[in-house]
């Protein structure tokens, strides 16, 4: 299991950082896609923009970007009236075989 | 550069069987030998392997079963375009002078690995296709007001077309209202908007202009190649109303045959889903960003065959390492005036547009007949 596995396992959202480039690499990676230096693992500021959205009987299923680079694909809870670019709370990462995200509306 | 010619083509029917991949690969062989008589195994080159499954060595093994013991001869990979990059690396051997003739055969089984990319986290839970094509249908219906019913036009349009090809998958017709209520997958996503992954095969032939007048006196010349990755992961792709790997693709393809899109007559697009062909006629230029939907109703309200003559994914079936070579097959048999019941009348310039994993990356061909 990766770095970014076991720490979204303790829901703890992770992503690869060049502190050289001063950039996230997306998704993780053990390098720097710019200049192929070393990275160090930091945490994400788990309030995202929704940039987009859909649903599935119930579920509500969308695109959301962290710190304006980072986007994965998330289900979206406890939402009734949501608006692209509205700001939205991680309240919930995981890995199971795939990785998961559970945002919610900030409240 | 030499300039490159399709000389032959085979298929084996898009079905679901017990056939080994090997086996699916030489039924699409054998019909290119029988075509050309004068063409004898020792001539072949190039043997590539268009596929995402895990068998090993495929196209020696495929080469030993033909009888061919070609210089170069390896696998080519990329999910749904596999195909369309096995056709452009045999492309490349034969314009730099290594090779004169090459075999590409693509070939999957229903089952394929290709069919999610596990790598991908950017998808989170949300593995399954459905997912990103429903992501690209909502931004899509936003901006432009794109309706289910205009997405339906697809599915109506392709399986119609696809009634007119022995080698198609689906082999019945679908009204606007069969595809209105098939099953809802997404909230703007239906069964029948989906392309269905099957078995399948597709083979073709390639040749030098120094070579080949003498297998064929139709041959159709390949004039114009783009191919674009954007990413693997498919968050990357920022504007969601548009796939910015097409774009960029057919702006390389048009430039390298010096055609623009008005010059073409006859196009296979890749139709993963249905909302991929609206967003597809309007990123290849053939209709203005918000128009490709009504662009489409047209197709089916005049009976117009230009787009998927061969119905395309969703009539046809997805076989994956197949489908971008079945493309290119069939608009080798509209420019040569042998796609019978399908053929687009005065067809001499056509294109092909096959993608991958949320078109994150995409291959354009155009061809001159």
């Amino acid at each position: 299991m990766t770095r970014f596995e076991q720490e979204l396992k303790n829901n703890v959202f992770v992503s690869s950082f060049c502190t050289r480039c001063d950039k996230h690499v997306w998704p993780p990676s053990d390098m720097c896609n710019s200049c192929f230096g070393n990275i160090i693992w930091k945490p994400v500021v788990r309030i995202a923009k929704l940039i987009e959205f859909s649903r599935k009987g119930d579920e509500i299923f969308g695109i959301v970007e962290f710190e304006g680079s980072i986007r994965v694909m998330a289900k979206i809870a406890a939402a009734s009236d949501l608006q692209i670019g509205q700001m939205l709370n991680l309240i919930e990462c995981n890995y199971d075989e795939k990785a998961k995200f559970v945002l919610a509306p900030i409240v | 550069m030499r300039r490159v010619g399709i000389v032959s083509s085979g298929l084996a029917e898009f079905s679901k069987n017990d056939s080994t991949i090997e086996s699916l690969m030489l039924s699409s062989i054998k019909p290119i030998f029988d075509d050309v008589s004068n063409l004898s195994q020792d001539e072949v080159d190039v043997v590539l392997t268009s596929t995402n499954s895990d068998n090993k060595y495929l196209s020696n093994v495929v080469s030993e079963l033909s009888g061919i013991s070609p210089k170069v001869s390896h696998s080519v990979e990329s999910l749904c375009n596999s195909g369309t990059n096995g056709i452009v690396s045999a492309y490349s051997y034969i314009a730099s002078g290594l090779a004169d003739i090459a075999l590409v055969v693509g070939a999957e089984k229903s089952d394929s690995p290709g069919l999610v990319l596990e790598w991908d986290v950017s998808r989170g839970q949300y593995k399954h296709p459905i997912y990103w094509a429903s992501m690209f249908a909502s931004a899509h219906m936003r901006k432009f007001g794109t309706t289910m019913e205009d997405i339906a036009y697809v599915g109506v349009q392709n399986h119609k077309n696809a009634i007119d090809n022995p080698f198609a998958y689906f082999k019945k017709t679908f009204s606007l209202d069969d595809i209105i209520q098939s099953k809802s997958l997404t909230d703007n996503l239906r069964l029948l908007d989906c392309s269905m992954p099957c078995d399948g095969a597709a083979s073709i032939l390639l040749a030098s202009e120094d070579v080949i007048k003498k297998f064929t006196d139709n041959p159709v010349w390949i004039s114009g190649i783009g191919q674009q990755s954007i990413s693997a992961g498919f968050t990357k792709n920022e504007d969601l109303t548009c796939m910015k790997s097409n774009i960029q693709s057919s702006h390389q393809a048009y430039e390298m045959a010096k055609k623009t899109p008005d010059d073409i007559d006859v196009a296979e697009l890749h139709d993963a889903f249905s909302i991929c062909e609206i967003i597809e006629l309007e990123d290849l230029g053939f209709v203005k960003p918000g128009l490709g939907s009504s662009y489409v109703k047209n197709l089916y309200e005049n009976d117009d065959k230009k787009i998927n003559p061969r119905g395309g994914l969703i009539g046809c079936g997805h076989p994956l390492g197949a489908t971008g070579i079945a493309q290119t097959i069939e608009i080798f048999q509209q420019l040569q005036g042998s796609a019978k019941k399908r053929q687009v009348d005065g067809a001499k310039t056509g294109l092909v547009h096959n993608m991958s994993a949320a078109a994150t990356s995409s291959t354009v061909l155009i061809l001159e007949s």
